[in-house]
């Protein structure tokens, strides 16, 4: 979002023609800098109606208090940020965990499958690659339905899981309670990685893709080990692609609520759910705008020291 | 190391029967070949001739469909690439991108679990002339500095063998040629044994010691430059390493070491022990010379040459100016195309298109060929390449040519 913003924000160095030119020629040049705002136009207007505008709007409405009845006015209560804080930091701190879970879990699935499709796959490379992408064919809120059936108590996976023994040692964890799986941690981190694993999958095949393969060969002809040579050429060669599909997948997933809606129980709601609640049940819209907020800002906070430590911009 | 060793000790790689196919197509036939230690050894050869997929199987990059490899009398053909002695320099350099010049030279040394690289590494990139540039990245790199980091960082390794697949491909002329002198320098300097895949044919002659031509996945010929480019033995090897005229002639008969013959009337001399084929009367064979080794006189002065060389008339269709020497092609009746490179040193004002001239030569320059080959073979193998030798025309002989290679060798390695 942010990223977006700047784009459109940074206006490109106009080029000034020096001395005097012709009349002809200074109308060509000033039509040559007039183009690039003339095409960054229907982008800042789109930006400007549906990401600043209400972006702004929920930012007052963050410091408003009154009540639907007598409705609401600015009076800069900054409290409720606080106040938001003190009572919802467990689901602040659910949603960064469930997603955080998830987006390893979607990192230790799509790396060895992007390995494979960049790789192995062949003549079947983009055959798997539509494959990846095919659950999209279906809405979000379809497939999530479907894992309520999949982890359905009596479906054949909880049953199966339960024959061997996996699920005493899930409930060990406490990640399953007794012998069901839906409406447990489990379930919803499930949901997650599935959701979004394609998000994870595509950058990091784009990222490996493009490694050179006689990079392997020199590697293996300098004394490395096929494992070496993974862990010191290819995966560092692939860590932009492990950067984005990380980020791809932990930004979406830490505001997700159809998930923990559909698979979890109370006690597993995330923030994203509480923020529903207050704007569309409780309708206490000045605290459904501070969680927004205060979301926004412990994912830019993460990511920003993330990127940081994965240093992508010398990687490119 | 405690294998039995079974090549003669002196041979830093032997191969044994080695050959690949890739599926009905025999990309090397079963090969034979020993590179002594300490040699500079080229395979040359056009494109999709076999030599690289030969490299690639010494390197373990290419598992081969039968015969073997053995490296230092150890017999290698089952190890993987990471567990030979050996090194390679990558035709497009393969750096790898993420880590700085140091790094990628230190790269062999730290995957072998040597802790201390500063000293070694430093002595590698001052050897290539690169020691400025450690915290450099490849990119940053013109393509000279990154075939230099590329030879360090296999050099670093001592390998017992270093091979090189067509490492100078990517660079301009001018570039090349200095790139040539300075491989050359430092395989002096270093003793490791190189074997030095390449398509061009004076980059071949004028680094290796031995250069083995290869046609169509087999050695065609092998020997020191100057011998294959005085002796070549077949029509391939005569046509890919520089120019040759090739002259259909018929053997009359042969007394005293000479081999004598006649070509559309005219009569030539071959020295026997020069002819690679079988010289009996009635026979034919293809008498061969060297376009630099003819000289050219105007039909006006022909009493003028003297006795017993081998003379043959024309017309001079084509000439061309370029410096040192000037090129002639010759219409004459043993060839249509006959060529003819002059050395500049007294220009004859009549010796322009269209005159009648007479081409004579020692008969000790000629060289004879198995008439039964295709006489155009290796000609337009890789016309462009072939295309380099006319830009350095009149070389005297390849065997001063060398002399004075080695030459420049030795005084660059002081």
């Amino acid at each position: 979002m942010s990223a977006a913003t700047a784009q459109a924000a940074g206006p490109p160095p106009a080029r000034q023609a020096p001395g005097t030119v012709p009349a002809a020629l200074r109308r060509a040049a000033g039509r040559r800098r007039l183009t690039p705002y003339l095409l960054l136009l229907a982008g800042a207007a789109w930006l400007l109606v549906f990401f600043v505008a209400p972006m702004v709007y929920q930012a007052s409405t963050s410091v408003q208090t009154g009540s639907l009845d007598k409705g609401f006015r600015v009076t800069w209560h900054v409290a409720t940020y606080w106040d938001a804080l003190r009572e919802y930091w467990p689901h602040f701190l659910r949603s960064l965990l469930y997603s955080g879970i998830a987006t390893a879990a979607c990192l230790a699935i799509g790396y060895p499958l992007a390995y494979m499709i960049a790789f192995r796959a062949g003549r079947w490379r983009n055959v798997v690659l539509v494959l990846v992408i095919a659950p999209f064919f279906t809405s979000f809120l379809i497939r999530t339905l479907a894992w309520e059936t999949i982890l359905a108590d009596q479906g054949p996976v909880v049953s199966f899981l339960n024959r061997v023994h996996i699920l005493d040692a899930t409930s060990w964890l406490h990640i399953t309670q007794g012998d069901r799986v839906l409406a447990t941690p489990l379930a919803v981190v499930c949901g997650l990685t599935y959701n979004f694993l394609p998000f994870m999958i595509l950058p990091l095949y784009t990222s490996l893709e493009r490694i050179d393969g006689r990079l392997h060969e020199a590697s293996g002809d300098l004394y490395a080990t096929p494992f070496t040579t993974f862990r010191k050429v290819t995966f560092p060669l692939s860590l932009p692609g492990v950067v984005a599909g990380t980020l791809l997948t932990f930004i979406p997933a830490s505001g997700d609520y159809i998930n923990a809606e559909l698979l979890g129980s109370t006690n597993q709601k995330m923030i994203g759910n509480v923020i529903q609640s207050q704007f569309l049940r409780v309708l206490d819209y000045p605290t459904a705008a501070a969680l927004s907020f205060i979301l926004m800002a412990a994912i830019l906070a993460i990511v920003t020291v993330y990127i940081r430590r994965a240093g992508t911009e010398e990687l490119v | 190391m405690t294998t039995a060793r079974t090549a003669a000790p002196g041979d830093a790689v032997r191969l044994s029967g080695l050959s690949k196919t890739y599926g009905s197509f025999t990309a090397v036939h079963p090969l034979d070949l020993a590179v002594p230690a300490g040699s500079f050894f080229a395979l040359l050869g056009a494109s999709g001739c076999g030599k690289t997929t030969t490299l690639r199987m010494i390197a373990g990059l290419e598992d081969p469909t039968a015969g073997s490899v053995a490296l230092g009398g150890q017999d290698v053909t089952a190890l993987p690439p990471y567990k030979r002695p050996v090194n390679t320099v990558f035709q497009n350099y393969a750096l790898f991108p993420h880590l700085d010049i140091y790094e990628n030279v230190a790269f062999g040394l730290r995957r072998r679990g040597i802790k201390s690289v500063k000293q070694q590494v430093g002595d590698m990139l001052d050897l290539v002339q690169l020691g400025g540039l450690a915290r450099r990245k490849p990119h940053q790199l013109s393509g000279g500095q990154q075939q230099r980091v590329a030879v360090a960082r296999a050099l670093i390794n001592k390998p017992e063998v270093l091979l090189l697949d067509e490492p100078l491909g990517a660079l301009d002329l001018k570039l090349r040629r200095q790139m040539q002198l300075e491989l050359k320098r430092i395989q002096t300097e270093v003793g490791i044994t190189f074997i030095h895949v390449t398509h061009d044919q004076e980059e071949a002659m004028t680094m290796a010691d031995t250069v083995a031509v290869m046609n169509a996945g087999r050695v065609e010929q092998l020997g020191a430059p100057a011998d294959l480019y005085e002796n070549p033995g077949s029509t391939f090897v005569a046509n890919f390493l520089g120019t040759s005229n090739l002259i259909e002639a018929e053997v009359t008969g042969t007394s005293g070491g000479d081999v004598h013959l006649v070509a559309a009337g005219q009569r030539l001399t071959l020295p026997a022990a020069r002819c690679a084929a079988e010289a009996t009367a009635g026979g034919t064979v293809l008498a061969g010379v060297r376009p630099e080794k003819i000289a050219l006189a105007h039909r006006d002065d022909e009493d003028a040459i003297p006795e017993g060389r081998n003379r043959v008339p024309g017309r001079i269709v084509d000439s061309s100016f370029i410096g040192v020497s000037t090129q002639y092609v010759i219409d004459s009746p043993v060839c249509p195309e006959l060529e003819v490179f002059v050395p500049n040193v007294e220009r004859d004002g009549r010796l322009v298109p269209g005159a009648p001239v007479v081409l004579h030569w020692n008969p000790a320059h000629t060289f004879g060929l198995d008439a039964a080959q295709d006489i155009d073979a290796g000609l337009d193998a890789d016309a462009e390449e072939a295309a380099h030798l006319p830009a350095a025309p009149g070389r005297g002989g390849a065997g001063k040519d060398s002399a004075a290679k080695d030459g420049t060798a030795a005084e660059a390695a002081v």
